[in-house]
């Protein structure tokens, strides 16, 4: 059951991705922002914490959980800090994804050379 | 002094300019598609041993300039001028093509009607008494023209089905007056620069007929034509979406195609088995197709005259970026076996 909730979940998530870049002008990037700031959002008015018991990695895998991680951490620091938070929380959850993502990034940079 | 403007915007190279021998360098996608044969040079990979695309598209021009001297028997020193052209910023390609060549070199920019506009411009100073052979030589190379005009290859972004595929390629001819030969270059048409207001930058095809399809009457009109004067016209790279808007344009405008109407685009993949949308673009298009497919059969008498009409996508990646749309030109150049 987990498996075919995440499977749908995720699944629903990029054909609207796919469906978005078929049918408008929009870009890859457009995209992919679009999607950080409606995870964020959604995370925002609570509804993304739902989506994610529901489908689990269906719906952390895709890019919309950035901006559920990025917003999870501001809203506990907001509450913790007062509004100070809002700076300092950004990166409370998201810190672990940046720097990975940063490091691989670099680990492939090192290891492997641009096809041209 | 012999008049030799036809009509507005038509030159006639009066007994014509000759066409003494061609060279086409291609890739390996091009050389597994079905006009494989026709073409001299087939690379190996799309690298050739360079470091990167660009250094590998130099070589292509370079290689194509060398076997046309080649294949018509000149030595570098014999050549007046060199025309070149490419898709890249600074016309990249081409100057460090010719770096190590002793010879005059003009530099010209329409995009992919890059071949055609060559060969106006040199047959002009050719007729005109101003050189007496002349190279005209141009390339493209997808990979090159991809990470400059839309996204990085390795992005991987998904590609609309009416994109089309830059041919990674280069061709030369050249060119005499007079003419050795039967085979000239009898007249040109030069384009003007239309906008219909296309901004997608994959959607060339419908950005470039409309220029096509103005080039073509103005041709027919400044030399008083019909159109089944040419056995053959060859766009350069609408691709087949875009060959399908050119005849819808001919037909508004009046002009029944009664004649074989082709692009170079369309011809050089084979769509079905080659993933390549609608068909091929860049300025490799026109010029490894009229340089190996055409110029190779004329001799056999399948065709006796050809109107190539090279089609040019104007745009620069930084105007599509700010919304603006795609200026596009064509340019024709008649040619045809001279009766003896």
């Amino acid at each position: 059951m987990d498996y075919l909730m995440a499977f749908l979940v995720g699944g629903l998530i990029c054909a609207l991705g796919q469906l978005l870049y078929d049918t408008t002008k929009l870009t890859m990037a457009h995209v992919m922002v679009l999607f950080v700031v409606l995870g964020s959002v959604l995370t925002g008015v609570g509804l993304y914490d739902k989506l994610l018991t529901l489908g689990g990695a269906g719906a952390s895998v895709p890019v919309s959980n950035f901006g559920y991680v990025l917003t999870k951490g501001i809203l506990s620091h907001l509450q913790r800090d007062g509004w100070f938070g809002l700076l300092s929380g950004a990166f409370e959850l998201a810190g672990a994804a940046i720097a990975a993502v940063i490091l691989f990034g670099f680990a492939a940079a090192v290891a492997f050379k641009p096809k041209g | 002094m012999t008049q030799r403007k036809a009509g507005k915007r038509s030159i006639s190279f009066g007994p014509g300019v000759g066409i003494t021998a061609s060279s086409t360098v291609v890739g390996p996608m091009e050389a597994a598609g079905p006009l494989g044969r026709y073409f001299d040079t087939v690379l190996p990979d799309t690298k050739y041993g360079e470091k990167c695309w660009e250094g590998t598209e130099s070589k292509m021009l370079k290689e194509a300039c060398e076997s046309v001297m080649q294949n018509a028997k000149a030595q570098p020193e014999d050549v007046d001028i060199i025309v070149t052209s490419d898709l890249l910023n600074q016309l990249t390609s081409s100057s460090y093509a010719v770096r190590e060549m002793p010879i005059n070199h003009l530099g010209v920019y329409s995009a992919c009607a890059g071949f055609a506009e060559g060969v106006i411009v040199a047959g002009m100073a050719l007729v005109g008494g101003f050189a007496s052979k002349a190279v005209v030589a141009v390339s493209s190379h997808h990979d090159a023209a991809e990470r400059q005009y839309r996204f990085p290859t390795e992005l991987g972004v998904q590609r609309p089905p009416w994109a089309q595929w830059t041919v990674t390629g280069a061709g030369a001819a050249f060119l005499e007056f007079p003419a050795p030969d039967p085979l000239v270059v009898s007249r040109a048409t030069l384009g003007r620069v239309v906008d219909y207001g296309v901004k997608d930058a994959y959607d060339m095809g419908a950005a470039m007929a409309p220029a096509a399809a103005d080039t073509i009457e103005a041709h027919l009109q400044d030399f008083g034509l019909p159109i089944n004067h040419y056995d053959l016209i060859l766009t350069g790279d609408l691709g087949s979406y875009g060959l399908e808007v050119l005849r819808e344009l001919l037909a508004r405008r009046g002009i029944v195609v009664d004649t074989q109407l082709e692009d170079c685009g369309a011809l050089i993949y084979d769509r079905n088995k080659q993933d390549v949308h609608s068909g091929g673009s860049g300025l490799g298009s026109s010029a490894t197709v009229f340089n190996g497919y055409v110029l190779k059969q004329i001799p056999q008498g399948r065709w006796r005259k050809v109107l190539l009409v090279a089609t040019g996508a104007l745009h620069s990646p930084v105007r599509v970026k700010q919304s603006e749309s795609i200026p596009s030109v064509a340019h024709a150049i008649g040619v045809e076996v001279k009766e003896s």
